[in-house]
């Protein structure tokens, strides 16, 4: 006669670590088998889309790099472009800027996977690993404080291109930091692929096939990883991107092994699109010559009476795009970051509504862990690289 | 395949469903009726290729000016082979905020409906699953509907900076 069995619930999180924040997770058990698994998330609700509704153009982007806190430029970024896509002005973007917004687009997603590798292997037990990856991420965030003043939450992106130039001795910071970054990367590797314990935790785990994937929307490394070629980078270039030599790196085993491989690749490709944005950084101008949109050089407002109305102007009324709506998105760290903007034709957006990568992706947790180990929960959660900002918004 | 040839396709298809096509800034949205809209979604991923729905939305159109139903829900859907985005809108009347779900056609569509649902307040036939996703199950309102107050119910309306 077959043992009598019965399902335990418990609750995984929020303040668990491996949580990544705030998500509450109910497993229903039996014995260490998970039966179900169902996410509760909104406990940060901030109400992002609210907000922007009650602020102008310009006053949104600081409310964007608070999504995703781990690669705040990337949400700049795309906020950026969608604001600039709506007002038309998108082929007006000087060189300088396109270079400097990948360049820092690039950092921030070395920044973000360092995060993602340090958590994931921490979550598995690795300590050494989350040590030396918090290291390499503390000169990106140095990087961030030279540039925007802030370690996180960095506000540097402007409509229409950057809102200063690069420091001094910035692009000498990052070139040594870019030419010693890959060796860091085989440093991990060294730590991580080869060791046993690492590779039985995370084969074969968190099993998505590429359609299923696809079905359930999520994007970026966790996509690749299961054996779909699609980066928004190569296949809807934006800010230059298509001048670019890089490789998108694709892996088919739909496991959490696949997306660690593709991600540490990822990081690799991201060091050379650096390097190649460095040799094309050239001085010239920042800021496109919309004078409706864009301030005026700081000498101008100081100096010029025209120049001080016309910046008094843009900081009190905004700028006004013509009623209209558009979607624009970006290969965040995380997977597809879109923006769909609608215009009323008035200084503040009518509705945006994000379209955040995290949210999608956490939405295949119950596919990939049911009927696996409850510790693989734990290896499904790190491998989805969520946070829940971006959740949660 | 071009947007335009999908639109064709559509068009021949459902001949009095699409009410409306725009172009704006190099993309297409087609309006279409709201009672049709799980046969045209599955006849886009089926038939047209467009496999993923990338982003789903409820917007309230009461603050606009603009005559017609109040609300909208909007699919920002996407060919991943052909690389084209595509986008549908569907009216939905403030009397009865209901429409089909779609997340039968893309799984990805069960928490973007939810989340519609919950800020939105438009509910959706033979969902699977519809509860609040982001806030709390025993909220009173739909926080993204443009008549409700930005710093929350009981408290002074905040206007936003008078512009």
């Amino acid at each position: 006669m077959a043992a009598m069995t019965e399902t335990m619930t418990i609750n995984m999180g929020p303040q668990h670590p491996s949580t990544h924040g705030v998500l509450r997770l109910v497993l229903e058990l039996d014995g260490e088998n998970v039966v179900k698994a169902t996410p509760h998330i909104g406990f940060l609700h901030r109400g992002v889309e609210k907000l922007s509704e009650y602020r102008t153009y310009h006053q949104v982007i600081p409310l964007t790099d608070r999504l995703d806190y781990l690669a705040p430029m990337s949400n700049n970024l795309g906020y950026v472009l969608a604001v600039e896509k709506l007002l038309g002005i998108t082929e007006q973007i000087p060189e300088r800027a396109k270079v400097v917004r990948v360049m820092l687009a690039e950092l921030t997603r070395l920044k973000s996977h360092l995060v993602w590798l340090a958590c994931h292997a921490l979550d598995i037990g690795a300590m050494t690993v989350f040590i030396y990856c918090f290291r390499e991420r503390e000169h990106i965030m140095e990087m961030y404080e030279k540039i925007s003043g802030a370690r996180m939450t960095s506000n540097y992106f402007r409509v229409g291109g950057l809102s200063a130039d690069l420091p001094d001795g910035f692009e000498k910071s990052v070139r040594e930091f870019i030419d010693a970054m890959p060796g860091h990367i085989d440093t991990y590797e060294g730590l991580l692929t080869g060791n046993k314990i690492w590779q039985k935790r995370i084969v074969g785990v968190g099993v998505i096939s590429g359609e299923d994937a696809l079905d359930i929307g999520i994007t970026g490394g966790s996509l690749r990883g299961s054996g779909i070629d699609w980066d928004l980078r190569r296949d809807h270039p934006y800010s230059g991107y298509e001048e670019y030599d890089f490789k998108v790196p694709v892996q088919d085993g739909c496991d959490t092994w696949a997306r660690y491989k593709v991600r540490l690749d990822e990081m690799r490709e991201s060091c050379k699109i650096v390097r190649q944005a460095l040799d094309k950084l050239k001085p010239g101008p920042i800021l496109a010559d919309v004078p409706k949109v864009c301030l005026p050089p700081k000498q101008n407002v100081v100096n010029t009476i025209e120049g001080l109305i016309h910046h008094f102007k843009i900081i009190t009324e905004g700028f006004k795009p013509e009623a209209g709506e558009v979607y624009q998105s970006v290969e965040a760290p995380k997977g597809e970051l879109g923006f769909y903007l609608i215009s009323d034709g008035s200084a503040r957006p009518y509705r945006m509504k994000i379209r955040p990568p995290s949210f999608l992706n956490l939405q295949a947790l119950p596919q990939m862990v049911e009927g696996r180990l409850i510790a693989d929960v734990v290896a499904v959660i790190g491998t989805l690289d969520i946070v829940l900002g971006d959740i949660d918004r | 395949m071009t947007d335009q040839v999908a639109v064709e396709k559509l068009k021949a298809k459902f001949p009095g469903s699409v009410l409306d096509v725009k172009e704006f800034r190099g993309e297409l949205t087609l309006t279409v009726k709201a009672e049709d809209i799980l046969a045209i979604c599955t006849f886009c991923k089926k038939e047209l290729g467009y496999t993923m729905l990338a982003d789903l939305a409820g917007v309230d159109l009461s603050a606009m000016g603009v005559s017609g139903p109040r609300f909208q829900v909007v699919y920002n859907i996407y060919n991943i082979k052909a690389k084209q985005r595509l986008r549908l809108k569907a009216p939905v009347e403030e009397s009865r905020p209901r429409i089909d779900t779609v997340s039968g056609v893309w799984g990805s569509a069960n928490w973007l409906e939810r989340e519609c649902w919950d800020l939105m307040g438009i509910s959706f036939n033979n969902h699977p699953d519809l509860r609040r996703i982001l806030m709390p199950d025993d909220w009173v309102g739909h926080p993204l509907r443009k008549d409700y107050p930005v710093q929350g119910p009981d408290r002074e309306p905040y206007q936003g900076r008078q512009i």
